[in-house]
């Protein structure tokens, strides 16, 4: 299986194929319909992550030493984003994804998308990710 | 007299911004308006010629600071037509105005089982300060509704209303909605049962004539930049009896008289309320900024944002599953809408993309889009500066969000 940096060049070397960021976006909104759909059951305030403008919820699952998410969002942009995450930061081990330092968001021109502004809670979306892969890294010492 | 938008422009540097290698078309100002070079040219001559704390020295800048400042609390004062300067305390914004009353006011009238009453449409602002004197007090906080159309229902604020109530705060203008309440009437209803009435105009101030003697409220707040003035300034008006009656919000230089360690008399008004050095530059930003509106005309200015208006809602109806969100019979140039298939977030995204800076979200009025189910709008609100033409490359973006979202 590909490393979280493999992953990320995977997919700086698919956004290079854009020079038009209406074409980048429409791209996003399709990655949107690929993402690993959470179970309804999880589609619940305690799965929501706070300070996106959009909602999003969030699971994560622990087996043979890796991480898996799915998720979902009611906006097609944001999801386009976390289908992204998911795909460079699911299956890999909680170490490697606590580390991870996801530079390719910048690369890929979607960094306004992780300003600190009150409408992208993109960064509380990562930062969710790798408090799941610490909690896993933990019950596992 | 109608305004000459393009004439106006020149005076706001920032709108030969590019993003996209496309001009910038601001319709964020509801949440602040920019800023004309009189305003900033002001801030610039006080640091290089006034610049001196004020009300203290006996030297020569320092009496001319003093001065100017004091010019400009009798300019507010004239702008929203108060009956003396003392009745203007200059504030860091809105929320510091409602603040200061929300903690001091309660402090001394407001107890346990008493009623603070509010309105659906009302910003965080405007919400939550009484909520945390409620919550010292152990008062309740209630709530006007509001129909469908975002106006307030007038005949459940008159069941609302009781003895028990020891305060009324509402919006002049709804920042998410636009529409204008009857603040003379609210009040009158208000009085009739001695009750003091507290109107946040935040969104009023840049587009209504502000006459706080006919509205006959006890207290009046708005910010400077929302009204082409500076950032971290804004107005508290309140009626000199009330004034009077309230403890000072906070302790400091300026609004003491005398101080021993066992005791301190504070000043009078209006300094018992504006404790620290004032920020004085920006006090005289917002003074140009008033020079500036009232120049331009705010019956003019008023004319042309509500053309602005009513264009966006008859450009908005063409184009498929368009929702309006505020629809009262007395609104302002703010215009609040969704797709009803697409997230606001996404059609925001996709508009800043194209240069258009709307706001999209909740407004600072979640209980509000509770109210009407929906996770936000997105709002385009109007200024002087704004043309038609920008209208069209707004709606030539709404029509790419249509195509790319189905």
């Amino acid at each position: 299986m590909s490393t979280i940096k493999e992953k990320e060049q995977e997919v700086i070397e698919e956004f290079a194929l854009f020079d038009d960021w209406m074409d980048k976006y429409n791209y996003l909104i399709e990655l949107g319909k690929s993402v690993p759909k959470i179970d309804d059951q999880y589609k619940e305030e305690k799965y929501l992550i706070s300070g996106c403008q959009a909602q999003v919820w969030l699971h994560a699952r622990y087996e043979d030493g890796r991480v898996y998410y799915t998720a979902d969002s009611d906006a097609l942009i944001t999801k386009g984003i976390v289908a992204l995450l998911i795909r460079v930061l699911s299956g890999q081990p909680p170490a490697d994804i606590v580390d991870a330092e996801m530079t390719f968001i910048d690369e890929i021109g979607l960094k306004e998308h992780l300003s600190q502004t009150r409408s992208n809670g993109l960064l509380n979306m990562i930062k969710q990710m790798k408090l799941y892969a610490l909690a896993f890294q933990k019950s596992k010492n | 007299m109608p305004i000459n938008a393009d004439a106006i422009r020149k005076n706001f540097p920032i709108l030969e911004t590019e993003i996209n290698k496309r001009p910038l078309i601001y319709f964020d100002n509801a949440a602040t308006t920019q800023k004309p070079l009189v305003v900033l040219e002001r801030l610039r001559y006080y640091y290089e010629n006034e610049n001196s704390n004020i009300h203290r020295g006996a030297h020569y800048l320092s009496h001319i600071a003093t001065e100017a400042y004091e010019a400009a609390r009798n300019n507010l004062r004239r702008f929203i037509n108060a009956g003396e300067s003392h009745e203007i305390i200059f504030t860091r914004g809105t929320t510091e105005a409602i603040n200061l009353v929300a903690n001091s006011f309660s402090k001394k009238f407001v107890n346990e089982g008493d009623e603070i009453l509010i309105s659906t449409m009302e910003h965080h602002s405007n919400i939550v300060p009484w909520q945390i004197a409620c919550q010292e007090h152990g008062a309740k906080l209630r709530v006007i509704p509001i129909n469908d159309k975002g106006e307030l229902d007038m005949e459940a604020y008159d069941g609302i209303l009781s003895d028990k109530t020891r305060l009324v705060a509402v919006t002049h203008v709804s920042n998410a909605l636009g529409t204008i309440n009857p603040v003379e009437e609210l009040v009158k209803k208000a009085h009739e049962k001695n009750i003091p009435v507290l109107i946040d105009g935040a969104q009023a101030a840049p587009h209504l004539h502000i006459d706080v003697q006919q509205i006959d409220c006890d207290f009046y707040c708005f910010s400077g930049h929302k009204m082409y003035g500076p950032m971290g300034v804004g107005v508290l008006y309140g009626k000199e009896e009330w004034l009077n009656q309230l403890p000072p919000y906070q302790g400091g230089g300026e609004m003491i008289k005398e101080v021993t360690f066992e005791k301190t008399t504070y000043n009078e008004l209006p300094f018992k309320f504006e404790a620290g050095t004032p920020n004085v530059a920006d006090v005289l930003g917002l003074d140009a900024a008033v020079s500036f509106i009232l120049d331009a005309g705010l019956d003019n200015i008023a004319a042309h944002e509500q053309q602005l208006h009513d264009y966006t809602v008859e450009q908005l109806r063409k184009l498929e599953k368009v929702r309006f969100i505020g629809t009262a019979k007395q609104k302002t140039s703010v215009v609040s809408f969704l797709f009803e298939d697409i997230h606001p977030y996404d059609t925001g995204t996709i508009l800043d993309k194209l240069g258009v800076a709307v706001r999209t979200g909740h407004h600072c009025a979640q209980p509000l889009m509770d109210f009407y189910g929906i996770p936000g709008t997105v709002r385009a609100s109007f200024a002087a500066y704004n043309t038609q033409e920008e209208i069209d490359k707004m709606i030539e973006g709404l029509q790419k969000v249509r195509e790319m979202f189905g």
